[in-house]
């Protein structure tokens, strides 16, 4: 775990890609979940810091 | 001496061309060669994106051309997410989704696994089970509906003659609750094959040896299954997986052909409604962020399964 938190804050592509993929699939089950409105209406904007959050970071050094 | 045909070809072209291109760098030739895909890739999938980007924030109707098109900003965006038919829009998807996923990658697979055996007529099925994926969707959407038909259609034959259940007595296409299901079987149906070949693939380009050491190891079949067969053959699976789910996101043309949507709204998939918006109700502009929306959240899953793709080909 505290890889995880060193790799954030050295910027290391693996702990920051996991954490875009992360947002990503959060936004596509906010998208998609039938339960309530709120994280439908916010699951675009989730996706989107996902999605440029990992085009950005897999050009992060990897170790 | 024999004249080779490059030399040939050298002393045919043109001396003025032949002294123009003498004067170029390497990469100047390149980009000769390059630049028109390029400039084709800009011209048909980049700028109609940036396009469309632009269009999502207006309020731009593609029937009254000559309105003055005014920039309202996010709201389109808003009113999107803000919409609960397109939310059920999206529960349809997403039922649609992982269901044609699920049974694609069971029967798929299973499939390749028992047409990897060697048996008389091996050929000849893979040919017949690869049949339903040639065919057009226009085609398989019109013959389904027939088969769904209560009245004449074998489907609710078949299923009476397993459950005892009368075959008029339910409707596949007009059934709010069996709807779903009826364009999920025929997506199975159609594209299940697809899963089979790439699994197939996968399958074949496992080792004989491997199998071999396994069994000098005494490793039981089901672990060969698990510790061999299952972890060569899923890039393939994950492959097949990314192909079908972006395919099964965007699914237009057998769902329109088999229910157009209907009953009421339960089978209008997320790219129904696209064109519904689009060139039904003609709000070009908030059709355009409805089809960011898709994008952006085709282009993240698709990102995020190619990393883990190439994790397992690095394994």
């Amino acid at each position: 775990m505290s890889d995880f938190f060193q790799g954030l804050i050295r910027f290391r592509r693996g702990p920051w890609e996991l954490l875009a993929t992360l947002l990503i699939a959060l936004g596509v089950f906010m998208l998609m979940q039938p339960f309530v409105m709120w994280a439908y209406t916010y699951s675009f904007i989730t996706t989107l810091i996902g999605t440029v959050m990992f085009i950005v970071v897999s050009h992060f050094p990897k170790d | 001496m024999i004249e080779k045909p490059l030399n040939r070809l050298a002393q045919a072209t043109p001396t003025p061309i032949a002294r123009r291109v003498k004067g170029l760098s390497d990469r100047a030739i390149a980009w000769i060669f390059v630049g028109p895909t390029i400039f084709l890739l800009l011209v048909i999938n980049i700028f109609p994106l940036i396009w469309t980007i632009n269009l999502s924030f207006t309020n731009f109707k593609a029937n009254r051309i000559g309105r003055e098109i005014e920039y309202i900003g996010l709201r389109n965006y808003e009113r999107i997410l803000g919409d609960s038919d397109i939310w059920l829009s999206m529960q349809a998807t997403a039922h649609f989704l992982f269901w044609t996923l699920f049974l694609q990658v069971i029967i798929g697979f299973t499939l390749a696994w028992l047409i990897n055996r060697k048996f008389r007529g091996n050929d000849l099925w893979t040919t017949i089970i690869v049949l339903p994926m040639m065919l057009s969707p226009a085609v398989v959407g019109n013959f389904w509906t027939f088969l769904y038909q209560p009245q004449i259609g074998l489907f609710n034959y078949v299923v009476a003659f397993f459950t005892g259940a009368d075959p008029s007595s339910f409707e596949m296409l007009g059934s709010v609750n069996l709807a779903p299901w009826a364009i999920v079987i025929v997506d199975t149906w159609m594209w299940t094959p697809f899963v089979m070949l790439i699994c197939l693939a996968g399958l074949r380009s496992i080792p004989n040896y491997i199998y071999e050491a396994a069994e000098v190891d005494r490793a039981s079949k089901l672990r060969q299954f698990f510790t061999i067969t299952i972890p060569m053959v899923l890039p393939f699976l994950m492959l097949a997986i990314l192909f079908r789910g972006i395919e099964n996101f965007k699914m237009f043309d057998l769902v329109v052909q088999l229910t157009g949507g209907g009953p009421g709204s339960t089978t209008e998939l997320a790219s129904i409604n696209l064109k519904r918006e689009a060139f039904e109700k003609w709000r070009t502009g908030y059709s355009s962020a409805f089809a960011i929306i898709l994008f952006v959240t085709v282009f993240g899953l698709a990102s995020i399964y190619v990393k883990a793709l190439n994790k397992v080909k690095e394994r």
